[in-house]
């Protein structure tokens, strides 16, 4: 790759050894992909929950902030996503203390990095959202497939070592979705129904994220009728990227790349397939395999205000069987109890999260606390990922999951 | 048997040799793996219940999150990691892990590499060269899981952190 002379004394330890650390593995991850060089970015966004980390990562976390040459500092504004606990509640979630020692130390390791702990995969709504052309490195899955497409930023997929190493030195290998000619699409769907409820625009995201493939594919979607709001282009959009690890798509008319579908190349592709409302209910239908619920989530992704207050409405006038968290960010949180959202999903017997995500916080370890097994949800996203946690997740509608909470049993 | 030698158009890390294990799914570290005891725990993955540790992993692409930045190279610090990963098509997050990792990763061949290499043959993973070479078919298929705790099963334990 090429260096300037700024990256070149990174590289050679005059700028510390954080910041030559951090551009090592840059130029490790550059070379692989056949970067040029580096593209300055704006905003780094951080995943780093402790159950990803291990006990190694958090030695490697300290040992970066800890370099001692007093030059160790973020030098963009960095955030991080959601931790691994909601700390004022993690007894009640049956969390050990070993877990809530590890992101504590994490924590002081970032704050004396410079990082700011928004804790959060929902930036985009709620911190500082990206715009079109700003080049980011973006780590969660759903933050870089919403900026990429809906905000029409730039970024690739960029993990937690790899955004940290943006933050200190303010660049990032250019390749991948930095580039124009990869943000032209690659694969073509026409959509035949468009998705009303949130878990049916995440299993619309599932459908075309299977059926696309790779990272590398980029799908251009026909036939959405209106305009979606962002917490439907949200569900959407962290379901792509966890089923197909999309990490850039087009909605012609919709998102600011794809005005006209021959804006990204679209119409030179012949349609790949036609969606229609049997598929969505198809991918729903595929996780359905239990009346019986033991406990009922929303998450993956935070939740906006107005989900919130969706939530909140459903919950009027019920009394649950069952447990029901639902999670937001720590932006959201005060909002939703000045407005009285939280008391109102309290009283029903929820449980109101901030900070976290399900699937980040141990979710193996709290299936076994808690004796959770089958678990209803709204999130496709939370679906893909939580097979491999032991859980049988079942895929309904927010109205669906609140009933299942008051009765025991999804309809 | 004519050779088979495969070459990448990415590769990262050292060279290794070891079996391999062969399937046409994605992987994710958090999606696909129980950690813990080293072994494919994805109900739906064909390799569900094979341990992962020690071996070549050749699978179609990298799926899911980005979480496996991490956890390979928390899977390297308890050596419950597999030697290498060898892909059709890689996305950034598994190249980063590796590399963090200090895991051996080709990625992007020719021809489809789960269809040219033989479900557990003995490979050489040489990322100096970017070639994927098979040593030997196997015998056999693959050993059972070799579990963390000497247990034939994959119910959780929980380490000492």
């Amino acid at each position: 790759m090429q260096l300037n002379d700024e990256e070149t004394a990174m590289l050679n330890g005059e700028f510390g050894k954080t910041l030559q650390m951090a551009i090592r593995h840059q130029l490790q991850v550059g070379a692989f992909f056949g970067a040029r060089d580096f593209v300055p970015v704006t905003q780094a966004h951080i995943m780093a929950d402790t159950e990803s980390l291990g006990q190694a990562g958090v030695v490697w976390l300290e040992r970066l902030s800890e370099a001692g040459d007093g030059r160790h500092t973020v030098r963009i504004p960095t955030i991080t996503d959601p931790r691994g606990t909601d700390f004022s509640k993690a007894n009640d979630l049956g969390q050990r203390d070993w877990m809530v020692e590890l992101e504590q130390r994490t924590v002081r390791a970032f704050e004396r990095l410079g990082v700011s702990m928004t804790d959060t995969c929902i930036n985009y709504q709620t911190v500082l959202a990206a715009t079109r052309g700003e080049h980011v490195a973006f780590g969660d899955t759903g933050v870089v497939v919403y900026s990429n497409s809906v905000n029409g930023a730039r970024t690739n997929f960029e993990g937690g070592p790899s955004a940290v190493s943006a933050g200190l030195t303010g660049r990032t290998p250019r390749y991948g979705f930095h580039l124009d000619a990869n943000r032209q699409a690659t694969i073509r769907f026409r959509v035949d129904f468009t998705p009303r409820t949130l878990d049916e625009w995440g299993a619309l995201g599932g459908v075309i994220g299977r059926l696309s493939g790779n990272y590398w594919q980029v799908p251009v979607i026909e036939g959405i009728e209106g305009a979606p709001t962002s917490d439907q282009l949200k569900h959407f959009g962290a379901a792509i990227a966890s089923f197909g690890s999309i990490a850039l798509f087009h909605m012609v008319g919709i998102t600011p790349e794809a005005t006209r579908i021959e804006d990204v190349g679209g119409d030179r592709l012949t349609v790949h397939h036609r969606i229609g409302r049997g598929e969505i209910e198809a991918l729903a239908a595929g996780y359905a395999v239990s009346k019986q619920v033991d406990v009922v989530v929303f998450s993956a992704p935070q939740l906006s205000l107005y989900e919130l207050r969706a939530l909140a409405q459903l919950c009027d006038g019920r009394k649950f069987k069952l447990p029901l968290l639902a999670v937001t960010s720590p932006q959201v949180a005060p909002d939703a109890e000045r407005f009285g959202y939280t008391g109102r999903i309290e009283r029903a017997g929820g449980t109101l999260l901030a900070g976290m995500c399900f699937y980040q916080s141990y979710a193996r370890e709290m299936s076994e606390a808690n004796g959770w097994k089958t678990l209803a949800t709204n999130s496709a996203k939370l679906v893909n990922i939580l097979g491999g946690y032991g859980y049988t997740p079942m895929l309904a509608s927010m109205r669906a999951c609140v009933h299942a909470a008051e009765t025991g049993e999804l309809e | 048997m004519s050779e088979i030698v495969l070459t990448a158009r990415h590769a990262l890390g050292k060279k290794v040799s070891a079996q391999a294990l062969v399937a046409k799914d994605g992987f994710s570290a958090r999606y696909d793996l129980n950690r813990l005891e080293g072994v494919f725990s994805r109900p739906s993955h064909r390799l569900v219940g094979q341990s992962y540790v020690g071996r070549v992993l050749v699978l179609d692409t990298a799926k899911g999150g980005v979480a496996s930045a991490w956890m390979l190279h928390e899977m390297q610090s308890r050596n419950m990691a597999p030697v290498a990963i060898v892909f059709n098509t890689v996305n950034p997050i598994l190249a980063q892990g590796a590399a963090l990792g200090d895991i051996a990763m080709l990625a992007g061949f020719d021809r489809d590499v789960t269809d040219a290499i033989p479900h557990g043959a003995f490979v050489e993973v040489d990322p100096g060269t970017k070639t994927l070479r098979v040593l030997r078919a196997a015998a056999d298929e693959p050993a059972p899981a070799r579990f963390a705790h000497g247990e034939q099963s994959t119910s959780t334990v929980h380490l000492k952190r």
